[in-house]
């Protein structure tokens, strides 16, 4: 046995890191939830995938999940009301096909906001999701003009009833969030994601792009896919089916 | 004898009363110590803070914009020193806030003349569902119903 003790070590580590625990499961992957002492990390991209051939006309679901989980309260006037999520409605006129689709922030790798951010408030997270700094933000509007996903809503009346998990308020830019306190708290999904799913429409999936064995990018690899605005070179987190 | 004038007597004995009277007062109402009124508010939970109470007291603003850079930018979300940790164990337990005339922080904020910008956008409410559980472990009830109670400002 000419083995010695650092090669067996070697040789153990790698058998437990392979070893199945039980169909699916693997000891690796049990280590990515991610406990509250350890910040987001560049080894995951997360991101969306809306099939809209699966969205429904008329449903607001994902809309009214999105906005009661993040406590976004209308004070009855559409033309200011804070949106962090819209139903869209395309219409080819020559055929008169309609389709309608969720359309919120895209979570740029190249995102404009933070391009044009006096400040530095609007920022991209290291895990890839795009985050207004309310701290920081002085209520510029700038990123506002520069999103060519008109994804930004500022905030023009005082708010009440904020989750503790999503501090906004009077004079500052939001939008969609990706659920990022979902996300460190490992829940997996986003609210939008899962009202569609408990609607039996399925037509959001959340996962990590930079994950090849998630669905998200299995789906991702074997069917077609695009990005909105895919000439601004954005390089968009939400990526969009059956357009 | 002879020689102190009357005057000077009277004077003496005026000051000694009100001394004594000062004193009594103190004794009587901790908050309105002498003449100099007193910030009161009621700590609802918990036997002592995650730091010292002198450490708390300068120095909590700092440990909280620490803490926020950390959650906003990295997603670090440890509880220690987290705004929604503060608000869950000293909001009041009638008003379930850390605002109004009472409030932890409202009352020492308006003694002090300094303004709290956090609680125009986090909101100032304990969350709902960590009422119970958080706050009064059994730890912390066996705590509160001691010996020792509850420590006063």
């Amino acid at each position: 046995m000419s083995m010695n003790r650092r090669d067996f070590l070697a040789l153990g580590g790698a058998a437990i890191a392979g070893t199945a625990i039980a169909p699916g499961i693997r000891l690796i992957e049990l280590a990515q939830a991610r406990s509250p002492e350890e910040a987001a990390s560049a080894a995951h991209r997360w991101g969306l995938l809306i099939d809209t051939s699966k969205c429904q006309d008329g449903c607001t679901a994902c809309v009214d999940a999105c906005h009661e989980e993040n406590g976004i309260q209308s004070h009855g006037r559409p033309a200011t009301d804070a949106q962090w999520i819209r139903k869209v409605t395309l219409k080819d006129k020559q055929t008169g096909y309609v389709e309608s689709l969720p359309l919120m922030c895209q979570h740029c790798e190249h995102p404009p906001c933070v391009d044009v951010c006096p400040t530095g408030a609007s920022f991209k997270r290291i895990d890839g999701i795009v985050l207004v700094d309310r701290h920081i933000c002085i209520g510029c509007r700038y990123c506002m003009m520069a999103c060519p996903y008109k994804a930004r809503s500022f905030v023009h009346e005082d708010t009440t009833g904020q989750k503790t998990y999503n501090p906004r308020g009077k004079g500052c830019v939001e939008s969609c969030t990706l659920c990022v306190h979902k996300i460190d708290r490992g829940d997996g999904t986003t609210a939008c994601a899962e009202a569609c799913k408990k609607e039996g429409h399925q037509a959001i999936l959340f996962g990590d792009l930079k994950d090849p064995g998630s669905e998200i990018s299995k789906r991702l690899a074997s069917q077609p896919s695009q990005q909105l605005r895919a000439d601004l070179k954005l390089n968009t987190g939400v990526r969009y089916q059956g357009l | 004898m002879r020689n102190v004038p009357l005057h000077r007597i009277l004077t003496s004995v005026v000051l000694a009363s009100g001394l004594l009277l000062s004193a009594a007062g103190q004794a009587h109402d901790k908050a309105q110590a002498g003449r100099v009124p007193m910030p009161v508010h009621t700590i609802a939970q918990g036997e002592k803070c995650v730091e010292p109470t002198s450490e708390m007291r300068r120095n909590h603003m700092e440990k909280i914009l620490h803490q926020r850079d950390r959650t906003m930018h990295d997603g670090i979300r440890t509880k220690q020193y987290s705004l929604k940790n503060c608000v869950n164990c000293h909001a009041d337990t009638k008003t379930n806030s850390v605002l109004g005339k009472d409030g932890f922080c409202e009352s020492c904020h308006r003694y002090a003349s300094v303004s709290i910008d956090c609680f125009s956008c986090h909101t100032s409410e304990r969350e709902a569902q960590a009422a119970a559980p958080a706050a009064t472990s059994s730890t912390t009830r066996a705590l509160n119903s001691g010996a020792k109670g509850i420590t006063k400002p």
